[in-house]
């Protein structure tokens, strides 16, 4: 068994560095970046003449739309419908274009929802404050609004983070050799599935070891203003 | 100076500013007395422009904004940056030092060298007797402190007037004689100052210049002598009710 072990471990790690962890890493970044804009809109209130408006309020709703459609599919579903459906209207991608679109999508709009609750939990009180030193809607944002909101947020978001590694196997099935297809291919040749399964598991575990303690020391230092309260 | 002319504000069922007239002049002290609801507050906070009033003129130094058309960008920052604002509970950005939360504005908005910028900042918590605080965060302070590093803020805007919105109102009497020291010095030194308080004593020592407003209307503008000489039933009825 330990000889198994030896000679296969070192494949499926490899595979997480190769395709695992790139796939987690680039979309959740770029799930990042569409949360913070979807939130950001959703939480605007229109304002202007007419039809800068109406333009407002339907970009509003599009990008409600895309919360809901996102949050009310599986995954799986979600990667079939981009890798395997769109080619029939004539939109194709690579496994790994559609693999990184669909995590990234799916990502944003959970994480639109964490950051819109992370914003709306300051006080306005910040905003005026902030305000009144005669900064700009973005200076406001960037200087003042977004690193405490990252505060409140980075527990929740570290939860989307760990779930999307884990979420990262389903990739397996839009032909992307990730760790979870490389341990089911092994098994099938050595028919050693418990085995196989297993070590596959633990190095998932490993990983998302790895970024629970990444985790803790982002919190301590986003904390870093708190912890001496009361000295 | 800042002047309002027929400034008008209305929520839903409230007249918060009702046809507000009223001058504030430079390099004096004006304190803004009245009842609570009477839309103190709302007038100090439509000179900054946390308040949106719908109707009326407002000219600040060389800048006048009519109410009843929409704000440009542009006109919101030139108007607010004349001002800076001192808050009841002093507003502090819990995630910046107390260095940065007086240096952000001066070097993001004006735009000064980060040196300069903190070299004024730590002259200005020199004369509040804080310079020891200025690598802390504001969760370390007392209240007393904090308000004392926001008017630090506040002034390292170089602002053309100073609003103070109650500011003593969050504290305990103690905390608040060290606030009112750093206002009284401020008033001395011929800033331009409108103060928002309950604080009587505070008003009758500082103010040059004394509006009361009830109900949304300025029902009396004039020197603190002329208030405190009991010009009208309602001001006389009002002083007494502070004194028990």
């Amino acid at each position: 068994m330990w000889e198994i072990i030896r000679s296969t471990t070192p494949e499926i790690v490899w595979a997480g560095i190769k395709y695992t962890i790139p796939i987690a890493v680039i979309s959740f970044a770029i799930g990042l970046v569409i949360a913070a804009i979807t939130a950001l809109i959703r939480i605007s209130k229109p304002r202007g003449n007419g039809l800068v408006k109406g333009i407002w309020y339907l970009g509003k709703l599009i990008f409600s739309f895309y919360v809901w459609l996102f949050r009310s599919t599986p995954l799986l579903v979600q990667l079939f419908i981009v890798f395997f459906g769109l080619p029939n209207i004539g939109i194709q991608f690579n496994a790994w274009t559609a693999g990184i679109i669909t995590f990234s999508l799916n990502t944003g709009a959970y994480a639109s929802e964490t950051i819109r609750g992370a914003i709306s939990s300051l006080p306005s009180s910040q905003w005026e404050a902030a305000y009144s030193l005669g900064m700009t809607y973005s200076q406001v944002l960037f200087l003042i609004i977004f690193p405490q909101a990252l505060r409140v947020a980075l527990p929740p978001l570290s939860n989307s983070f760990i779930g999307l590694v884990k979420d990262t196997s389903l990739a397996s099935s839009i032909t992307i050799l990730e760790m979870f297809m490389v341990s089911q291919q092994i098994a099938s040749h050595n028919y050693q599935p418990l085995l196989m399964y297993s070590i596959v598991a633990a190095v998932y575990a490993v990983f998302c070891t790895i970024l629970t303690i990444l985790q803790h020391l982002l919190e301590k230092r986003a904390n870093r203003y708190e912890v001496a309260e009361g000295e | 100076m800042i002047k309002l002319t027929n400034v008008d504000k209305q929520y839903k069922e409230h007249h918060a500013l009702d046809n507000i007239t009223v001058e504030f002049p430079e390099q004096e002290t004006t304190v803004i007395l009245g009842p609570s609801g009477a839309g103190k507050s709302t007038l100090l906070r439509a000179i900054n422009l946390l308040e949106r009033p719908q109707k009326g003129m407002m000219t600040i130094g060389d800048l006048t904004v009519d109410f009843s058309n929409n704000l440009s960008n542009h006109e919101i920052l030139a108007l607010r940056r004349k001002t800076a604002m001192v808050f009841q509970s002093w507003n502090l950005f819990p995630h910046l030092t107390i260095l940065r939360n007086i240096t952000e504005g001066p070097i993001h908005v004006l735009k000064q060298n980060k040196t300069v910028a903190e070299n004024h900042a730590m002259e200005l918590l020199e004369q509040v007797g804080l310079a020891d605080t200025a690598n802390r965060y504001p969760s370390q302070l007392s209240g007393g402190q904090q308000q004392r590093i926001s008017i630090c803020r506040a002034l390292a805007m170089n602002p053309y007037y100073i609003l103070f919105d109650e500011p003593t109102s969050a504290l305990d009497p103690e905390l608040e004689a060290q606030v009112l020291r750093v206002l009284q010095d401020l008033a001395k030194s011929q800033h331009s100052i409108i103060v928002v308080t309950h604080n009587m004593e505070f008003a009758r020592r500082v103010a040059d210049k004394i509006v009361f407003v009830e109900e949304g209307r300025i029902e009396f503008a004039g020197t603190s002598d002329e208030f405190f000489n009991r010009p009208t039933e309602r001001i006389a009825n009002f002083l007494d009710a502070m004194k028990f």
